[in-house]
């Protein structure tokens, strides 16, 4: 059965118009094209409840380069710890929060998304699991798609992550998104290094 | 009913290094990638239902005043998951060059024309058949910067979500018999000859339409399938 699977190819650089049209990247070359944007970099939908946030942060490669046509993509779990996806079979009255959301990188290599912060969702063996978000990037030069994961640095849960703890110690600060505050809004900063000095941890799932 | 998602089913996928194409050398991961089990996280994923489109998302020839230049062409399949059971009311997103091999991004500046009726974005949501059907034309192949002389194969790029965040699939479609497959490094990415095959349409007479349009078919295989009873024993 593991021998019917479509192989992935990358994104490439010109995905914008299609997947990210209303996003941060420029891409349309005279302005005369439109086109609806299905997933966007706004999650925080009325009636969502919980804290508001601002995530942000750049990628770079190799040479610490920022890379200018990546995309980032984010799952989540709403502000009470719950995805909205029947697996997850709790009752979800924030019924038009998603947890999805798409960011395509500007030419500085900067991504963000508006969001609500998640919350403890469950975890393997009936432990609970730090407020987290996953992360999934594509980009020209990515022949399949990399995941990772975002921490909030002000989680006394990280202590305790059953995933967190299957991190090599001096590597694990590469999944925490710091805090900031500004203009009164709550940011976190994710930068996320593709390779090299103080790589971000990438999973094999 | 629990879906699992074995991780050797990415054997045939291409590996993050592969210095033919050569933007993989400096953004592909070098520390090894941490074994993590799946999670709640991992096995939930976004749905996206007929909402999330309008009429003639689906048809690339009918999204502007008039009609675009080019070959028009259908391109419909299914799209499954590994136990070949259809994968329904899932969104697909498509992109493409248009019908001289020209996107319409800025950094794509090289001497084809663009067509004022052809953006080449494209999305539909499976039916409950896990059935996908767009109208488009076929795009033209082009030049990039990978080596010299360097052309890619005509193709389509699909994205596809599927029955969790580990199903996700962004990929691309090529067209039957191209002349270009030999010298492309992203095709050739996939080392195993028939994994790379499934990713090349076919040539669907049938369901042509005469005097209208050519046709081709292409089925999609995602991440996912029922756990036996073993799996479960093991997990």
């Amino acid at each position: 059965m593991s021998e019917i699977i479509t192989p992935s190819q990358t994104v490439g650089p010109f995905f914008a118009y299609g997947l990210t049209p209303k996003g941060r990247a420029k891409w349309d070359p005279n302005g005369s094209y439109s086109w609806k944007e299905t997933v966007g970099d706004n999650l925080v939908t009325p009636d969502a409840s919980g804290e508001k946030i601002h995530i942000e942060g750049r990628i770079t490669d190799g040479d610490g380069a920022p890379i200018s046509d990546a995309m980032i993509e984010i799952w989540q779990a709403d502000a009470q710890g719950r995805y909205a996806h029947p697996r997850d079979n709790r009752a979800l009255p924030n019924t038009q929060f998603k947890g999805f959301g798409r960011s395509a990188t500007t030419k500085d290599g900067v991504y963000g998304f508006d969001t609500i912060k998640p919350g403890p969702v469950p975890g393997p063996n009936g432990k609970s699991q730090a407020p987290h978000i996953v992360v999934c990037i594509f980009s020209r030069g990515m022949l399949r798609q990399i995941y990772t994961r975002l921490y909030f640095s002000d989680e006394p849960a990280n202590a305790t992550d059953p995933i967190l703890a299957l991190v090599p110690a001096e590597r694990r600060n590469t999944l925490i998104a710091h805090k900031e505050t500004r203009g009164g809004a709550t940011v976190y900063r994710f930068d996320i290094r593709v390779q090299g000095k103080d790589e971000t941890v990438f999973f094999d799932i | 009913m629990t879906i699992i998602f074995p991780k050797e089913s990415l054997r045939v996928y291409p590996k993050h290094l592969t210095p033919a194409y050569r933007s993989t050398v400096k953004r592909s991961p070098s520390q090894a990638l941490v074994v993590i089990p799946h999670t709640l996280s991992e096995l939930t994923g976004p749905i996206y239902g007929h909402n999330a489109i309008q009429e003639n998302d689906n048809d690339l020839t009918k999204q502007h005043k008039g009609e675009p230049l080019g070959e028009r062409i259908i391109v419909h399949g299914h799209v499954y998951d590994e136990d070949k059971r259809p994968v329904p009311d899932t969104l697909v997103e498509i992109w493409q060059a248009n019908a001289c091999g020209r996107y319409v991004h800025i950094v794509d500046q090289h001497p084809a024309p663009l067509d004022p009726n052809f953006t080449g974005a494209g999305r539909t949501v499976t039916d409950k058949n896990g059935y996908y059907r767009f109208i488009t034309v076929k795009p033209g192949a082009y030049p990039w910067g990978n080596h010299h002389n360097a052309w890619r194969p005509n193709h389509i790029h699909f994205s596809v979500f599927g029955h969790s965040f580990l199903s996700r699939l962004v990929t691309q479609m090529y067209f039957p018999g191209d002349y270009l497959f030999p010298f492309d490094p992203i095709f050739n990415s996939v080392t195993d000859e028939k994994a790379r095959n499934r990713m090349i349409s076919t040539f669907d007479l049938e369901n042509t339409i005469p005097d209208w349009a050519l046709c081709f078919r292409w089925d999609i295989v995602l991440r996912g399938r029922e756990a036996t009873p073993l799996d479960t024993d093991t997990h």
